[in-house]
């Protein structure tokens, strides 16, 4: 089989090394907005990607196919697009497909990336669900001819990434024409995974992107206990490992974000020892059982699926994260100046404590932060 | 019959500083030492000596030196000096060579072939004497996943987790059973496990309700021999082992001579004084894995599913398929005991020749576990040699829990590993039931000594992972990418899933 080990990580490497730029802008009413705030956002802060990789995912992009599986599928060559294409028509009811519009812009070696609309064939799914399913065809294609990845798998949302400053990515994927009413947005600063596409952030399975800043000491353990309850990561990044921890963890086991995160930063036993024995229960009970899902090292995290986007880093905090709200919009930044430039007079700006998530819900209109304790 | 046998070592004294303190000679268990009043000069036979150090350490005017024997056969890479005197010993005597400790050769360290990684640039180390860093271990089997129930902002746990061992450091005291240690060592190490939050390990051999206090840090044996166990010894344990198999002995049962069955070992292990305590090769309840199914059931119910419940086993060829069965026979914890693990009395070749390292045990058994998707239903423990911090953290990568120590304990209570624990002579007053010999260890200064070592590991450790970025010992457990090899094959390396250095 195709080596996807040194395809994404051409040296071998154990897993992504890099220091990166991240953004998120939501409308808490869910009124989609064009690219022009996002993309000068993530682009005032250049300096913290070199050019590497940068990428966008959008939520509320497809509201005419709202409840079709948009795939953006990326391809090296010819022959992956025939064989993938043959496997998607086996598995599921095409609705639509185009390839991406693009056009000239500063990034190396683009590949073709095309998408499609697409719905499971209720004979093939026995008794699995349709996420499940889908799922399950994203990482055979994924591992089907190491020529051919899908970008993104979820509904009325996409993912649109490169290698490239975040700027041009926009400008190759044509992104000004584009509306969401969440936007997810990533700089990169790779320093082992040169010109591979596959490797820029989000990171996206079905609903759920992620955009991330950091590196994971506790990779190892992480993709391991997660390979035990059936993902596979192709990808060997640490975002990969996020992606599948919040789909593993939210989508099937249904724990709420304030548990989730209380896992993947867990607090100190000495806390935990300090709480309540009801409290301290629960907290001891998830450490014992999701121990190997901490993220342990340094991480800045923003983690968005449908009318929810989250902001989560690491229990010491060794990477930035910075929110604001003004009216209905809602911000996540590495750096506060970005929001500033988009959003000068913010209601409320705050750098969230690390460990503690923040997150913004559609349609409730108001922020929650919910607090690991 | 005249003994071809040279002595092995030489015991050199300088006579000029020998003060004829008579210390050396009240300290040799072994009668090496002896005063001669005509020429007013201590002398020493030379073939008793077993190198324990003992009175070289006593001595006040360090007038004794003990030396390899210079004297050798001619030269042979194949037929060794200690494959002659072998031959030699066995032709005098007709009879099985005994060894105490762990296999002593050097071929089955692979930890020495491992090293670890550290951070650079791409993220921080941590600094573990201005951070937290988390070093504290539960031990038991953990649910697939866990249910809550939300009322409003109430929260409920619905799953009922099984029980846990909570280990402050993941360090614990293997097996060492009184008998085959004294009451004073049991009490060393059990004083030493409650200050440290851990474990000591009773052995097979029962508890001394003197030492009942500490149960709350006793993990108790249950073992072919069946000594000791009784409702009241299960009761006051916080955890039960079964024991199928030794790393120094694996297949072979254990032997307690008469000599060291006193009045209170005699009580304690439910047999006449003076008998010799015999361990049968296998349980007799266990000729299969259904079986330990149900030895593991019956203990579960007499205790009421208050305490996990741990099978040790050797680590032989077959054992990530063992362990899977053992999981699947409803065990919390899985110990395992490798080539080198120590011992008080075993044959030379067994321990020698039979078992593997543990280093490939951990791997194959942990990633079996995890392939079959029921890792999470046992923990890990492991022993079989453990000498340094650094070879724990290594462990402990490869997949491991926590670890067993027995040998080092003792060392750091005065053992120099001389092999000779199963004279029941142990200079030391370690390996022996001699009341006299036995007062030599002063539980008191002992277990300040074990608390220690404890200690001065887990800052090793803390210092390790620090130095890994990683501030909470989860994150290091099966992380086997802060590893490397040097100098091992290619199949070796996939077996411990490690890549080379510079890879």
């Amino acid at each position: 089989m195709y080596s996807l080990f040194t395809l994404n990580s051409r040296y071998g490497d154990d897993k992504d090394f890099d220091g990166c730029a991240i953004f998120g802008m939501m409308n808490l009413q869910g009124k989609r907005f064009p690219s022009r705030e996002p993309v000068r956002a993530i682009s005032n802060m250049h300096e913290r990607g070199n050019g590497l990789g940068g990428g966008f995912a959008l939520y509320g992009l497809y509201p005419e196919h709202e409840d079709d599986y948009a795939l953006h599928i990326m391809y090296l060559n010819k022959e992956a697009k025939e064989k993938i294409e043959k496997l998607l028509h086996k598995s599921f009811e095409v609705i639509g497909c185009e390839e991406i519009p693009t056009k000239k812009a500063n990034v190396l070696n683009p590949p073709k990336v095309w998408r499609y609309f697409v719905q499971p064939i209720v004979e093939k799914m026995s008794t699995k669900t349709a996420d499940d399913y889908v799922l399950e065809k994203v990482m055979r294609i994924n591992t089907e001819t190491g020529k051919a990845f899908v970008l993104s798998s979820g509904k009325n949302m996409g993912v649109f990434k490169g290698v490239g400053y975040p700027d041009d990515i926009s400008e190759f994927f044509c992104l000004e024409e584009y509306e969401a009413y969440m936007w997810i947005c990533h700089g990169r600063f790779p320093t082992n995974t040169p010109g591979w596409w596959g490797g820029a952030h989000p990171f996206n399975i079905l609903d759920w992107s992620v955009v991330h800043n950091g590196e994971l000491s506790s990779y190892g353990i992480n993709r391991d206990f997660l390979e035990m309850h059936g993902y596979k990561c192709t990808m060997r990044t640490d975002t990969e490992v996020l992606a599948y921890a919040f789909d593993l963890l939210m989508r099937k086991q249904k724990l709420p974000i304030g548990i989730v995160s209380s896992i993947i930063a867990a607090p100190f036993w000495d806390d935990i020892d300090k709480m309540e024995p009801k409290q301290a229960q629960i907290f001891r009970a998830l450490r014992q059982t999701y121990g190997s899902l901490l993220m342990n090292g340094p991480f800045s995290v923003i983690v968005a699926r449908h009318g929810e986007m989250i902001g989560l880093t690491d229990r010491l905090k060794l990477r930035p994260l910075s929110a604001g709200i003004r009216g209905d919009f809602f911000y996540l930044s590495s750096e506060e100046s970005a929001i500033r430039l988009v959003s000068p007079f913010l209601d409320k700006s705050w750098n969230p404590r690390g460990g503690e998530p923040v997150v913004a819900r559609l349609k409730i209109g108001k922020l929650v932060e919910v607090l690991a304790k | 019959m005249k003994s071809y046998l040279p002595p092995e070592y030489i015991v050199y004294r300088d006579h000029e500083r020998c003060t004829r303190c008579h210390v050396c000679i009240e300290q040799c268990t072994y009668e090496t030492h002896y005063y001669d009043a005509k020429d007013d000069k201590i002398y020493s036979r030379d073939n008793n000596c077993t190198n324990c150090q003992r009175c070289v350490v006593f001595c006040p005017t360090n007038a004794i030196s003990i030396l390899k024997n210079p004297n050798t056969f001619r030269e042979n890479a194949n037929w060794t000096q200690e494959a002659i005197l072998a031959i030699k010993k066995q032709a005098e005597t007709g009879g099985v060579i005994l060894a105490g400790m762990g296999c002593d050769k050097p071929f089955f360290t692979i930890w020495d072939r491992l090293v670890l990684n550290a951070s650079q640039v791409t993220n921080p180390s941590i600094d573990p004497l201005r951070e937290p860093m988390e070093i504290r271990t539960y031990l038991g089997s953990k649910p697939d996943y866990l249910e809550f129930e939300y009322n409003n902002n109430d929260v409920a746990l619905m799953t009922k987790v099984a029980p846990q061992l909570c280990l402050e450091t993941p360090i614990m005291f293997s097996a060492l059973s009184y008998g085959a240690v004294s009451l004073n060592v049991h009490e060393s190490l059990a004083r030493a496990a409650a200050e440290c939050g851990t474990y000591f390990n009773t052995g097979e051999g029962g508890l001394n309700s003197k030492l009942y206090g500490y149960g709350d840090h006793a993990i108790v044996q249950v073992a072919s021999g069946r000594f000791g166990v009784y409702k009241q010894y299960l009761d006051v344990g916080a955890a039960i082992e079964i024991k199928i198999g030794q790393g120094a002995k694996p297949g072979i049962g254990g032997h307690l001579p008469g000599e060291k069955v006193t009045e209170d070992i005699s009580r304690m292990r439910m047999i006449p004084i003076g008998t010799d305590a015999l361990s049968p090769a296998p349980q007799h309840d266990i000729y299969s894995i259904e079986d330990l199914r149900q030895l593991i059931c019956a203990l579960k119910e007499a205790t009421d599913y208050s305490k996990p419940v741990s099978v040790k086993i050797a680590a032989v060829h077959n054992s990530a398929a063992i362990a899977s069965g053992i999981v699947r026979a409803g065990a919390d914890i899985i110990a395992l005991d490798g080539v080198r693990g120590g011992t008080g009395a075993a044959p030379r070749v067994i321990r020698d020749n039979v078992g593997i390292p543990i280093e490939f045990a951990i791997a194959a058994v942990d990633q079996r576990l995890r392939d079959e998707g029921i890792r999470n239903k046992a923990s890990i423990v492991v022993a079989g040699g453990i000498r340094s911090s650094a070879e724990i953290v290594k462990a402990i990568a490869l997949g491991a829990d926590a670890v067993y120590i027995g040998t080092a304990a003792l060392v750091a209570i005065g053992c120099t590993v001389c092999q000779k624990c199963y004279t029941g002579k142990c200079p030391w007053g370690i390996a022996t039931t001699d009341p006299k010999l036995s007062r030599r260890i002063d539980p008191k200064v002992a277990s300040k000594r074990l608390v220690n070592l404890l200690l001065a590991w887990s800052s090793e450790i803390k210092e390790i992972m620090g130095g890994m970025g990683i501030n909470a010992i989860e994150s290091l457990r099966g992380n086997r990418l802060h590893l490397r090899a040097v100098g091992l094959t290619e199949a070796e390396c996939r077996i411990l899933g490690v890549k080379m250095v510079g890879e």
